[in-house]
């Protein structure tokens, strides 16, 4: 019977390899045309291997979209620390340190990660407009080269980040016995004590699920970066997308750069992936 | 009970993030309804009473007639289908065969991934050329001899919103797999192992015991789901472009405000679309928190 079931369990593989090959199909295109050599590029043979590992197509891709790839390094990487680091502290104050109306703020800074931001569009574009330019004329009058559209950017994603990685933090520090924190309230130490050295210590895995989810996010937004940056400040996303709706760049070309694009968050998935899994299950605030 | 110098000092710190949420959220919300109610129209702001002549206009408007239609069939399109083979690959992956996690982190990975970059792809995989000029997956279906496959894809007329839904399911089914592994693995294996003995079949397993337990699980996949496909925007715009057989109202938003300098249209479109992922979400953070308490 044990035997039986064993053996019609292993007819599932045939299913799930399939799935396997549909979740692979796009890659298998990206890498493919990737690595041909421009001669052999023709939609007629788009499934077939390439003939050998060329990097024609990324280099051109590379040389392209370099300057953002660079800009959105640039602008996820202190949009990820500093809404991590905000939202830790918040977790902290509303799951240990709870002043009055702490559990009515809560759920109101959560409406804030499901909402349409089509919604608050408009107003986001003319504030930021309005910071923007003198800031701008500001860097300009002393001679400063500084990407003020994509530290704007980095602004909006560090705002409107914050509800998500307050409520991970805040699931992490709740799930902590309260003992914790009354052992060292009785040897004196103060709140920011008790931060510093009990919890901040034992955050680093919240921190790595919290990090990796602002960088994914704020790496593969198109929204907001395609209206708060201009042209020499966009983010790999809205390049991409303008590369793939020009009509002068190949088609292979833009499957290089869409691999280009992918890598980051890829590489981070790939070796991280199970702090990735956890963060991806409290958005669905099931965290 | 908190010392004084600390309840100030914990205000003293949240009140910060507290605040932009106030302002960059609700203040802004507040903005747009302001703007929605408005005639302004140009780059200059302008804020002449209008009242809700902008939302009358969206009710008769056939572009956003088309933009309700779509959402509709995307909506369902995308979120039937994600439930549906994220609980099947959840149900097979729940087997203990060997090799599971690799098949888990395949099947999750298009998460990591912007919705610009699986539009690009997708939007030559879904080339509707015909004849000579077949290729992507019309082309595969021909060399593997399933003719009867190809379509039109995102060309399709009515219909073609659909393909972009087969997009996102590819993008978010992982999702949904993810949900139903951790509620299937939160089920005591005494329940299961009381059914086996009792005679069940594994199918009468998992439709009598798992899947009513699994309902909040569901839940939350629908509303989830549900508010994603309100918001889709990137995928189409990557795919296909601003095009109006594909309009949905996120991008007629965008189009009408900064193309076309619409703004009192756009943010009464902004407002409709907070209203409806408003209807999803309050309940079900409230449903959340409650159930959190209680536990």
């Amino acid at each position: 019977m044990k035997m039986k079931s064993r053996l019609a369990k292993n007819w599932l593989y045939v299913p799930l390899i399939l799935m396997a090959v549909f979740y692979l199909i796009p890659m298998y295109v990206m890498l493919v045309t990737g690595f041909k050599s421009f001669a052999e590029i023709d939609l007629k043979t788009m499934w077939n291997l390439p003939s050998g590992i060329h990097f024609d197509n990324f280099i051109e891709a590379f040389s392209k979209l370099s300057p953002h790839l660079w800009n959105s390094f640039l602008m996820v990487i202190p949009a990820a620390l500093i809404s991590s680091a905000l939202g830790s502290l918040n977790g902290f104050i509303l799951a240990k340190w709870k002043f009055r109306g702490a559990d009515v703020i809560f759920p109101f800074i959560l409406f804030g990660m499901f909402i349409p931001y089509q919604s608050i569009l408009i107003p986001l574009v003319v504030f930021m407009r309005t910071i923007t330019m003198p800031v701008g004329a500001f860097f300009q009058s002393v001679g400063i080269d500084f990407p003020v559209s994509l530290a704007a950017l980095a602004l909006a994603h560090i705002i409107y980040g914050i509800p998500i990685t307050t409520l991970t933090f805040r699931n992490y520090y709740a799930s902590l016995p309260q003992e914790l924190l009354e052992a060292a309230k009785i040897d004196g130490a103060d709140m920011l004590g008790i931060y510093r050295w009990i919890l901040l210590p034992i955050s680093l895995p919240s921190f790595v699920v919290v990090l990796i989810w602002q960088f994914t996010s704020a790496w593969n937004d198109f929204l907001f970066a395609v209206v708060l940056t201009g042209n020499s400040d966009w983010p790999i996303t809205v390049a991409l997308n303008n590369m793939a709706g020009s009509q002068i760049i190949a088609w292979n070309v833009q499957m290089a750069g869409s691999l280009l694009a992918a890598l980051p968050t890829l590489l981070v998935y790939i070796f991280l992936g199970r702090y990735f899994l956890r963060g991806l299950l409290a958005g669905s605030l099931k965290g | 009970m908190l010392r004084d110098k600390d309840r100030y000092l914990s205000i003293l710190l949240i009140s910060p993030s507290i605040l932009a949420v106030l302002i960059f959220v609700y203040g802004f919300i507040a903005w747009s309804v302001r703007v929605s109610l408005s005639k302004w129209k140009g780059l200059n702001a302008d804020y002449t009473w209008n009242g809700i002549q902008n939302y009358l206009n969206l009710f008769s408007d056939p572009r956003f007639a088309v933009d309700v239609r779509n959402t509709l069939i995307f909506t369902g399109v995308f979120v039937i289908g994600s439930i549906l083979l994220g609980f099947l690959l959840a149900v097979m992956l729940d087997q203990g065969l060997k090799g599971e996690s690799f098949f888990r982190s395949l099947f999750l990975f298009p998460m990591a991934i912007s919705y610009i970059v699986t539009g690009v792809v997708w939007r030559w995989l879904m080339n509707p050329a015909s004849g000579s000029r077949t290729s992507g997956l019309n082309l595969l279906f021909s060399n593997l001899h399933l003719d009867f496959l190809q379509n039109a894809w995102h060309t399709t007329p009515y219909w073609g919103i659909a393909a972009i839904a087969l997009a996102a399911i590819w993008q978010m089914s992982g999702y949904t797999m993810a949900l139903y592994l951790a509620g299937l693995r939160s089920i005591p294996v005494e329940l299961r192992e009381a059914a086996q003995i009792d005679g069940a079949t594994e199918f009468q397993i998992y439709r009598y015991i798992m899947l009513p337990l699994l309902s909040p699980v569901t839940l939350s996949a629908l509303i989830i789901l549900g508010h994603m496909s309100l918001k889709v925007f990137d995928l189409i715009i990557a795919i296909a472009g601003k095009q109006l057989p594909l309009d949905v109202p996120a991008i007629y938003m965008w189009q009408t405000t900064f193309d076309g300098l619409f703004y009192g249209r756009g943010a009464a479109i902004g407002i409709l679309l907070l209203l409806s992922v408003a209807v999803l979400i309050i309940p079900y953070i409230r449903y959340t928190l409650k159930t959190e308490t209680e536990a």
